[in-house]
């Protein structure tokens, strides 16, 4: 058993000796609608705080919510992506709670109707042997509609959290927000690989949000968000262990880390025969522990009801059947498809999915680069700085168009590898189009003949002892001629042009 | 004119500002000089706003002599019930809890009222959020009855009553969750509407029960509530629960009043000794009254309606509970920090708050609407009574193949002594016996004057109720039955109403 400085944790492979873990994963998604959940109110990310605000979203006296039907369609098409049942009645259900943030001391959510049920979502986690993939199926409770709730910032005390502060800011911008909460059944027999598996069903999940568009599920902007529910079940007992709720879990490396945490956390305190508490806990992504909240007991009653300000939704299966038409291709089979398309190794194409690339590449081949040009620069400089920055590929000025221009103008020979970096540096710093840039810069391979062969002639002349080896068979010497022709012509040669020329004027077959 | 104008009915000064006879300026002035020579004694409004009336006044009248087209009821003054959000207008609900605070909107049913162009005199009384049957409940204090000061104008609406009766304002708003339209109305000698659940949109109204509240019209004549119901209802986008439906034609029912042929169900379990003797026999007379005037009368019995007022004291608290929640001091409204905490938390401000700026009688519908609601208690009461309501809405559905409206008196009494049911309220609960079924099925109902009662002298009201949208009929037999009483009494009821400064009570 090792200690750090909050709590002693046990070692992971004890934990498994002694323990089966048990996991529930509640995630919960901001919808990308233009407006809120029950009004009008735009829902623009980083506007003043309280700017977008109404009667009804700040809960004032009389206000009354109705219900947005981008965000009913939005559900039922996440619902049937999951491949749950839609319900063909439902109704909201006020959940009762007094916080600051929340304007009617109340949230607008779903109870015991929830839209969709009953489904499953097929995760991949890296096999054992490291090629390939494992799929595992994770079942889900059930995904329903609810409404976000203001934000609050607490100023003062050391911690940020509400208890110490001096005083509190609160910004009702995201007050009615629209919110899919998407709730797992308890994942089972994971074994070790339940970290991975809670990884990479978030992964999926907020794949699945971004290929129907109804999401742009970023964590770290908190429009996905993960709650990770983990217990232990002694091994050989059919009884579920005391669970924890893990919340403030904001990456995707972070659901992995908090999972893995929690286990070995709970894990020391069984194996010394104490008892888990039953309790909300803080994941703190700098120190990768968790620590306690406040309590989550049985007696915390949120006194659920029918909300009669909303009349129920009644789906019909015509709807239902027009939404399923328009849903995407499962990403799983689109990688697949992709992957054989573009003729990439499991390895390769694993890297372009945790690259994030799969979208862009597929357009850059659409704009008209090759499968391999495409991948070369979509997981090479720009993926190592949104790695570094903490950001996405389509956060920088590279776009799959200008992949594209710049596999085209590698492949007329106007620029060589080398140049192409120094033209995509030029792309990602914003100087413009990689034809731009290349003008720009000055890059261009020497396509003059008689400037090449001037350069060759000069090269063979001052090595002669090496141009007699190349003659004499040893063709493998043509490379220091090849450098000195290069550096002679500041790298503005095609390597391959140089390497042709060489061989032919000493008489040697390539 | 020497003639005073407070007198004449909606309709006859809407006429008499359509024919150039009055301007809407005189009118209006001759309102608020009645709230200042009688409101002292009354005490119906709890916020005058007599700049505001008077610009809607002259702009009515500038329109008018233009010749521009308006509202029929264009320049008619009315009076708002504290409970519907007024914007620049002070909106308490009757509760300390939102004293001085300005909404910044309107109730769609406000909205509707400004675009008429009918001068808003100001804000009525009212029991504390609408809790309540005497407007004791206010925390403002208790409007009194024109008809006797010492006692009680109805409630939750007594100051939208009390305004009608003591003729300041010829039109008022209300808000009816189990009778606060229609039991102010059947004391004061007026007339009110429950309009069908979805009717007229409940955006702007302060929600005490969400599923049961519905905003309504209150008047002196039938056909000035007709006018004023017609004025407010219709589908409004900003209310879910709003019906898109056209607006029965209530205005045409209240001008033919023509029952021959109608079947009128006298409900068996609202009749009887619950009722005072008086208020029986008004009821009886006004029967055959319709009788007479060619409908047919037949019994029908609504068994489930005993357990009414128990499922509608467990759904209304329960969902006040939660509409009540957002009363917390931290956006708006009282703000009362512990006395004896330094540092207070949120958490603690609250409740100091709600401790500061609720009354007894919320508080009461608080707390047992919150433990209606808890874990392990839900189905026992939240859900038994739900099962409850669907009965009712069953009897009524029963009850009206062989009814086309059904009749029973509007309260069990005339209006009680102020303070005499103030400590008991199953005493006061059980004044919304006969109004509160219709709230739980969604129907509409009114109450219609059906005299005074002999023992006491105090006016007595007969209840309507109607299929839902079916509201018209409600007025097709409130017009028959005012026709003919007022026949039987030479003239309106409310002309014998004693003049509120002749009295000696005061606050």
């Amino acid at each position: 058993m090792s200690t750090n400085a909050i709590q002693p944790v046990l070692d992971y492979d004890e934990v498994l000796e002694s323990f089966d873990p048990v996991m529930g994963l509640e995630v919960h998604v901001e919808l990308s609608t233009h407006t809120k959940m029950f009004c009008g109110c735009p829902t623009d990310f980083g506007a003043e705080p309280n700017t977008q605000v109404c009667p009804v979203c700040l809960g004032l006296p009389g206000a009354l919510p109705v219900v947005n039907a981008v965000g009913v369609e939005s559900v039922i098409r996440i619902g049937l992506a999951l491949n749950c049942q839609i319900a063909s009645w439902c109704r909201f259900a006020r959940k009762n709670y007094f916080y600051p943030d929340m304007p009617k001391n109340f949230q607008t959510s779903q109870y015991d109707e929830p839209i969709a049920f009953d489904g499953y979502l097929d995760v991949e986690i890296p096999s054992r042997t490291g090629d390939g993939v494992e799929v595992f199926r994770v079942e889900i409770e059930r995904a329903h509609m609810e409404e976000d709730t203001g934000k609050s910032l607490h100023v003062g005390g050391s911690t940020g959290r509400i208890q110490g502060a001096d005083y509190s800011l609160l910004d009702y911008n995201r007050a009615g927000i629209p919110l899919i909460e998407i709730v797992t059944k308890p994942v089972r027999g994971a074994g070790e690989r339940m970290p991975e598996v809670a990884k990479a069903y978030v992964a999926a999940v907020r794949e699945l949000m971004v290929a129907l568009d109804v999401s742009d599920a970023r964590m770290e902007q908190g429009s996905m968000r993960c709650d990770a529910n983990v217990s232990l079940m002694p091994k050989g007992s059919a009884q579920l262990g005391t669970r924890t709720e893990t919340k403030n879990v904001n990456s995707l490396r972070s659901v992995e880390r908090a999972v893995r945490y929690e286990m070995m956390r709970q894990g020391a305190i069984l194996a010394d025969g104490g008892t888990v508490r039953q309790e909300t806990r803080h994941w703190h992504e700098d120190t990768g522990v968790t620590t306690a909240g406040r309590e989550k007991s049985d007696a915390e009653d949120y006194r659920y009801f029918p909300e009669p300000d909303l009349i129920p939704i009644a789906t019909t299966t015509e709807q239902v059947e027009a939404l399923r038409a328009t849903l995407p291709e499962p990403p799983g089979l689109r990688r697949k498809r992709l992957q054989g398309e573009w003729g990439y190794s499991d390895r390769e194409m694993g890297d372009v999915v945790s690259a994030g690339a799969v979208d862009l590449i597929d357009a850059s081949v659409a704009a008209g680069a090759t499968p391999a040009a495409s991948r070369k620069w979509w997981t090479g400089e720009v993926a190592r700085r949104a790695n570094a920055d903490g950001k996405e590929l389509g956060d920088y000025a590279l776009t799959p168009a200008f992949v594209a221009e710049l596999d085209s103008l590698v492949r007329s020979g106007r620029l060589n590898d080398s140049m192409a970096r120094q033209v995509m540096e030029g792309v990602l710093a914003q100087e413009g189009s990689p034809t731009e840039v290349a003008d720009a810069r000055g890059l261009e391979l020497v396509q003059d003949d008689s400037a090449l062969e001037a350069a060759v002639d000069a090269v063979l002349a001052d090595n002669a002892a090496i141009a007699d080896k190349v003659r004499g068979g040893k063709v493998q010497a043509a490379g220091a001629l090849i450098g000195q022709v290069m550096k002679a012509t500041k790298g503005q040669a095609d390597a391959a042009q140089v390497r042709a020329l060489i061989l032919s004027r000493l008489g040697v077959e390539g | 004119m020497t003639t005073d104008l407070t007198r004449l009915s909606a309709a006859q000064m809407a006429e008499q500002l359509a024919s150039g006879a009055i301007t809407s300026v005189e009118l209006t002035q001759a309102h608020l000089d009645r709230i200042a020579a009688v409101d002292g004694a009354v005490h119906a409004y709890l916020h005058v706003d007599a700049e505001g009336a008077l610009a809607t006044a002259r702009e009515v009248d500038e329109l008018r002599a233009r010749g521009e087209q308006l509202h029929p009821l264009a320049g008619v003054p009315i009076a708002i019930k504290d409970i519907m959000t007024t914007t620049g207008l002070p909106t308490t609900a009757g509760s300390r809890m939102l004293e001085g605070w300005i909404p910044p909107y309107d109730a769609t049913v406000v909205a509707r009222i400004k675009a008429a162009r009918l001068p808003i005199l100001g804000k009525t009384n009212m029991d504390e959020f609408a809790m309540g049957s005497s407007t004791e409940h206010s925390a403002y204090g208790p409007s009194h009855n024109p008809w006797d000061l010492d006692r009680i104008p109805g409630g939750s609406g007594g100051g939208s009553s009390s305004v009608l009766a003591s003729f300041q304002a010829p039109l008022a708003t209300g808000t009816d969750t189990g009778g606060s339209i229609r039991q102010p109305a059947a004391v004061t000698a007026t007339v009110g509407t429950k309009p069908t659940y979805g009717g007229v949109s409940r955006y702007g109204l302060i929600a005490l029960a969400s599923s049961l509240d519905q905003g309504g019209p209150c008047g002196r004549t039938v056909l000035d509530t007709a006018l004023l119901h017609e004025l407010m209802a219709g589908h409004d986008p900003l209310d879910s629960t709003s019906i898109d439906q056209p607006v029965p034609p209530v205005v045409e029912a209240a001008r033919s009043g023509d029952v021959a042929g109608l079947r009128i169900g006298i409900v068996k379990e609202l009749t009887g000794d619950a009722y005072q003797p008086g208020v029986q026999a008004n009821f009886d007379a006004a029967v055959a009254a319709l009788t007479a005037a060619g409908a047919e009368v037949v019994e029908v019995s609504c068994p489930h309606f005993q357990y009414a007022l128990a499922a509608y004291y467990l759904i209304l608290p329960s969902e006040a509970s939660s509409n009540l929640a957002r009363f917390d001091a931290m956006r708006y409204g009282l703000r009362v920090p512990p006395a004896d905490v330094a540092l207070p938390s949120a958490e603690q401000v609250m409740a100091s708050s709600r401790e500061a700026g609720f009354g007894e009688e919320v508080k009461r519908r608080i707390i047992i609407g919150t433990y209606a609601l808890s874990s392990g208690y839900y189905d026992a009461y939240y859900g038994q009574a739900q099962k409850v309501r669907t009965l009712i809405a069953r009897d009524f559905e029963q009850a009206f193949t062989q009814a086309d409206v059904l009749v029973s008196p509007t309260a069990p009494t005339t209006a009680f002594r102020l303070g005499e049911k103030l400590d008991d309220p199953m005493a006061m609960y059980l004044n919304d016996i006969a109004t509160i079924p219709a709230n739980l099925a969604g129907i509409p109902g009114m109450s219609v004057p059906s005299g005074l009662a002999a023992e006491d002298g105090l006016p007595t009201g007969l209840q309507v109720l109607a299929p839902a949208m079916a509201d018209d009929r409600l007025y097709l037999v409130g017009a028959a039955l005012e026709r003919m009483l007022q026949e039987q009494w030479g003239g309106p009821l409310l002309d014998r109403v004693p003049e509120p400064t002749q009295l000696s009570k005061e606050g």
